[in-house]
């Protein structure tokens, strides 16, 4: 999936199809096509919407769900709203940060693994909750997350996690 | 013409004037960090605060952007007003000390302690450069990226942008001298252009107005002479 | 269902397709509601779905439908299965019970006792539904319909009268007429504020303009709650009602529903549910033929709590950052692309067909005086029947907690509940008796907010609380505005002297001043809220604060600076299981002998204390 080297024209037209106006549709787009958002394809865009580089560029970097470096093959995602917070999920992050040795919202070295924080998954009942390659993980704690995770290593070619209880 | 009451005072003013406008037209003095005469005002350094709305049912608003209305209440000196004014002033001074401005700002309104712990950061994100840029210089090359506490003002992938013609204008008005050249550093330069000269500086120099005269990091003015500091 | 296909051309045809469908529905109330929503789906329920599905196409029976529904409430208990008619509500259903409630339930009409749902105080086994305590103290208007109805089916909806207030409100009233009803319903906004939405949409529809817009604002940026999302994902279609009543009330043609882009599901149905009601010719152009066009599009966000608010939500959907701007000018003169625009949030919405179906008289007479109709609450945190509930305004917070939601887990200490959000204050147990009611909220430091509701238990400590809020914020904000972006950062480095124990005793007073200055001298809502968490856990948790500051002590050990674990050597039987699972190798000893913990090593993660299983590990 390299965005670089050849011509880009049809991947462009492709991207702002539903161009109506406002350039996030259009980020979102791009952020599906690649996992995250390419200089040179924001650059590309740029001239075809006849926004400005600089607009489009603090339009990327103020809003989350926009990445502008690729992530993990593996997403680590632990959920950091109140719900999960007030049932200790700090804990969770602190461990996860430690045992992948990156802060959350980094990439291992690798590119094996990324680590991120959300504001609420909308499955409070859950809390606190992890979040691996969309398998959702129940009422983790620091140990349970260091279980999972050594078993989820182990055999992450089946991606497989237990809904735990 | 739009009737209101300013400190008491009856008074009226057209229609499309900001309550800045106002109180500076009847010759009340209100401070201001964000605010320029030529460029639209923005409302994000809140010193220019006023009351607005009768004893008990009132509010803070920025003046600077808050159009006179028919029949409203505004107060500019209230002791809300004065107290919250002070406070925000104590933050700048804990937050960006060693601007000119700020520390005049603290001496007039006699801030004279900061409880805060003291940073040392370079920039309000008061975002005068960036209309300046814009709105008089037509050319959009910087802009604030990311948001909250990480707020900056970069160029396009913190590369020295292609539209800027290194006119200087962000940093003539800059209140806090971020924008002032710092020599080649990929962090902090708005400009960037020293880092993208090769050699340094000398070839193109000319074309480069660093309000730092001579610049800090080449040492050279801005005739191209070497400085003798 | 062929009468499903063809556009409908007049409110008469309506009327008849809606009819039939009832009927047939009445015919056959034979089926399984499956809770589809993210609480049960993460418990398995998708799998559920699909036995049921395998089982029944084995044994060839096509009159029982299953129904894959928006959340059911009880998500601490999912996977729920519902079998009807007789509302036999199941919870924790596994793969391997489907074949038993398939053969004993349906067939034979038995009751299976070991899936039915008991209550934690009580140990009362209940089998239907609404003699549950949970649900039998709510009024579920809205969410009582989700488990009739499978969301990407719009005959599930019409079939219960839906879309039969747009219709008439459309081919009969006036828009005078429409919003006369809304006011008298005193309908108040969901979302926060709680503007009545009658006086909203007014000041819209008198705005001369060639164009106006009406915006469904499903942000839900609030952590730890998610009425909006149960709601766009079980029951899309009651929100594209309130849209369309909403949009011939202003004289709007153009629908406009945000979406976080955190819920990609929601996102999905609502796309489904438009198109149904397009093919319908219930959307678009000339609906019904009665010369009244409305088109709804989708604006996806894309991760930011303040495009809640109403003039970034603009900017955002315009594709710029969401940046507040000052009001006035109000939206309903100049707002998206500089037209009159009126903003509701998704449950004010989906409350509008309820008034015209119970009519403004009716609906008024649920909640109190100034606070009609019922809310929906997502209760979550340390209680025990964690779910979303909806109850009539102005019960009281007791009632939420302790009768709908069963109490502390654990049987723990109830110590505070948080209600509002990161704009909300934490109210402590001697607020219990107050009324769910805007103005009480309001006066006691809190406010409704958009509805969540987190109960904290002992173990929680409020400084921390408040620590998290502002840090949250902090990441939040926009940045603009110097004192929103300044002030909570300075007063979360407060809150950080605070919790490390490095506080002094001017600390608090200080806080305070500064929470005030922030409060006054913010643009937004953001900024202005932003201190309620500050000033509410002062207001109510003083003690607690103080001890931080004066005993370098957290009362209830929970920041990690001021707390300390340490191995009972009476009680330690050197098994080594903290040793190996310790990830700081903070711990020492050999086996069979009593181990010990590094201080200086310890991390504070408490991995030690959840391993040992003689309970050695102490934290103090
Ligand atoms: C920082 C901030 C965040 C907000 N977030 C939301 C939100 O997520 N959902 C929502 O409906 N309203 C939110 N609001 C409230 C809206 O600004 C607005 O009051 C509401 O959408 C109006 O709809 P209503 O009158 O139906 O409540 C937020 C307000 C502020 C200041
Ligand atoms: S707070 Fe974590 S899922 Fe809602
Ligand atoms: S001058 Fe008004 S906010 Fe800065």
């Amino acid at each position: 999936m390299s965005a670089k080297g050849h011509c880009l024209c049809g991947e462009i037209q492709e991207l702002t199809r539903d161009f109506n106006g406002s350039i996030i549709g259009v980020l979102h787009n791009i952020q599906e096509k690649y996992g995250y958002l390419p200089e040179n394809i924001l650059r590309e865009v740029a001239k075809e919407t006849g926004f400005s580089l600089i607009d489009v560029y603090s339009v990327a970097t103020f809003y989350k769900a926009f990445k502008l470096e690729p992530k993990g093959k593996h997403v680590v995602c632990v959920c950091t709203g109140t719900a999960c917070h007030v049932r200790g999920s700090d804990k969770a992050v602190e461990e996860l940060s430690r045992m992948l040795g990156v802060d959350p919202g980094d990439t291992t070295s690798d590119g094996q693994y990324s680590l991120e924080t959300v504001n609420c998954l909308g499955a409070c009942a859950l809390a606190p909750l992890v979040v691996v390659d969309d398998h959702y993980q129940a009422q983790v704690t620091p140990a349970k997350v260091r279980k999972m995770f050594q078993e989820y290593a182990a055999n992450s070619s089946e991606a497989n996690l237990p809904a735990g209880r | 013409m739009i009737n209101f009451t300013l400190n008491g005072l009856d008074v009226a003013v057209e229609k499309g004037f900001t309550l800045l406008e106002a109180a500076k037209f009847y010759g009340i003095e209100l401070p201001t960090l964000c605010y320029n005469e030529a460029l639209s005002p923005y409302g994000a350094c809140r010193l220019c605060l006023v009351e607005v709305g009768i004893p008990g049912r009132s509010r803070l608003v920025s003046s600077c952007t808050y159009p006179a209305g028919e029949g409203l209440y505004v107060r500019t000196h209230s002791n809300r007003v004065i107290e919250t004014r002070k406070l925000l002033i104590e933050m700048y001074l804990a937050t960006c000390p060693g601007s000119k401005t700020i520390q005049d700002l603290a001496s007039k309104y006699h801030v004279t302690r900061v409880r805060f712990k003291q940073k040392h950061e370079e920039c309000i994100l008061c975002g005068l450069c960036i209309r300046m840029c814009r709105e008089q210089m037509q050319a959009k090359a910087i802009g604030f990226v990311e948001r909250g506490g990480f707020r900056r003002i970069s160029t396009p992938f913190e590369k020295k942008s292609e539209e800027c013609r290194l006119c200087g204008g962000c940093m003539y008005i800059c209140p806090a001298c971020q924008a002032r050249c710092q020599g080649p550093q990929e962090k902090s330069a708005v400009c960037n252009a020293c880092l993208n000269l090769s050699p340094p500086c000398l070839e193109r120099f000319d074309e480069m107005m660093c309000y730092m005269d001579p610049c800090v990091a080449c040492e050279q003015n801005s005739r191209g002479e070497k400085s003798e500091r | 269902m062929s009468f499903l296909q063809a556009r409908l051309r007049s409110p008469e045809q309506f009327a008849a397709m809606q009819q039939k469908l009832r009927l047939r529905r009445e015919s056959n109330e034979r089926y399984v509601a499956i809770c589809g929503d993210t609480g049960c789906a993460a418990w398995g329920s998708k799998n559920i779905r699909a036995v049921f599905q395998e089982k029944l196409d084995n044994l060839g029976v096509k009159e029982i439908a299953i129904r894959f529904t928006g959340c059911l409430g009880l998500c601490e208990y999912g996977p729920i299965v519902v079998v009807f008619p007789g509302e036999i509500f199941y919870q924790r259903v596994k793969e391997d019970d489907v074949e038993e409630i398939l053969r004993e339930t349906f067939l034979k009409g038995k009751v299976i006792q070991r899936l039915l749902y008991e209550d934690p105080l009580s140990d009362k086994k209940y089998v239907r539904a609404s003699e549950i305590p949970f649900y039998r103290g709510q009024k579920r208007l809205l969410l009582g319909k989700h488990w009739k109805i499978d969301p990407v089916r719009i005959e599930d909806y019409l079939a219960i009268g839906g879309y039969s207030a747009a219709v008439e409100a459309f081919s009969g009233l006036d828009r005078e007429q429409i919003i006369e009803e809304v006011k008298k319903s005193r309908l108040r906004g969901r979302g926060g504020a709680g503007f009545p939405a009658g006086l909203k949409w007014q000041e819209c529809y008198e705005t001369p303009a060639d164009k106006k817009y009406i915006i469904c604002n499903a942000d839900e940026g609030d952590p730890g709650a998610f009425m909006d999302r149960s709601i766009l994902e079980g029951n899309p279609h009651s929100i594209l009602e309130g849209l369309l009543v909403g949009g011939y009330a202003v004289g709007a043609e153009e629908g406009l529903i945000y979406v976080r882009a955190e819920y990609p599901t929601a996102v999905e149905k609502l796309k489904l549910a438009i198109s149904q009601a397009e093919e319908l010719g219930l959307l678009g152009d000339n609906i019904l033929d009665t010369g009244f066009h409305f088109k709804v599009s989708l604006s996806i966000g894309a991760g930011a709590f303040v495009c809640g608010e109403t003039s970034a939500l603009v900017a955002s959907v315009e594709g710029r950052v969401g940046e507040p701007r000052q009001k006035p000018p109000h939206l309903a003169e100049n707002g998206l692309w500089g037209k009159p625009t009126v903003i509701n949030n998704a449950e004010t919405l989906a409350n509008v067909p309820l008034i015209f179906r119970l009519g403004s008289e009716g609906y008024g007479r649920i909640g109190t005086e100034n606070s009609r109709g019922t809310k929906i609450f997502s209760l979550v945190g340390k209680v025990n029947n964690t779910g979303l509930v909806e109850v009539p305004l102005g019960m009281t917070l007791r009632e939420i907690i302790f009768d709908i939601g069963g109490g502390i887990k654990e049987g723990k200490k109830f110590k505070a509940v948080q209600t509002g959000g990161p704009s909300g204050g934490c109210l402590p147990e001697s607020l219990l008796d107050l009324p769910t009611d805007y103005e009480d909220l309001n006066a006691s430091g809190s406010m409704m907010g958009s509805g969540g509701m987190i109960v904290m238990d002992e173990d929680t400590c409020m400084v921390d609380v408040a620590r998290y809020f502002l840090r949250f914020l902090k990441d939040e904000s926009c940045g603009k505005c110097f004192s929103c972006r300044e002030g909570i950062g300075r007063m979360l480095e407060l809150i950080d002297d605070i919790c490390e124990g490095t506080g002094s005793p001017g600390h608090l007073e200080f806080l305070q001043e500064v929470a005030r200055a922030v409060k006054d001298s913010t643009m937004c809502g953001l900024g202005q809220t932003s201190v309620n968490p500050v000033l509410s856990t002062i207001r109510y948790f003083e003690d607690e604060y103080r001890a931080h500051i004066e005993e370098s002590r957290c009362p209830a050990g929970v920041c990690k600076d001021l707390i300390r674990f340490e191995i009972d050597k009476e009680l330690c039987n050197g098994c080594g299981a903290c040793l190996k699972s310790c990830p700081a190798e903070a711990i020492e000893g050999e086996r069979k002998k009593p181990h010990g913990i590094l201080d200086w090593k310890c991390t504070r993660c408490g991995i030690c204390l959840e391993t040992c299983a003689q309970g050695a590990v102490l934290k103090k």
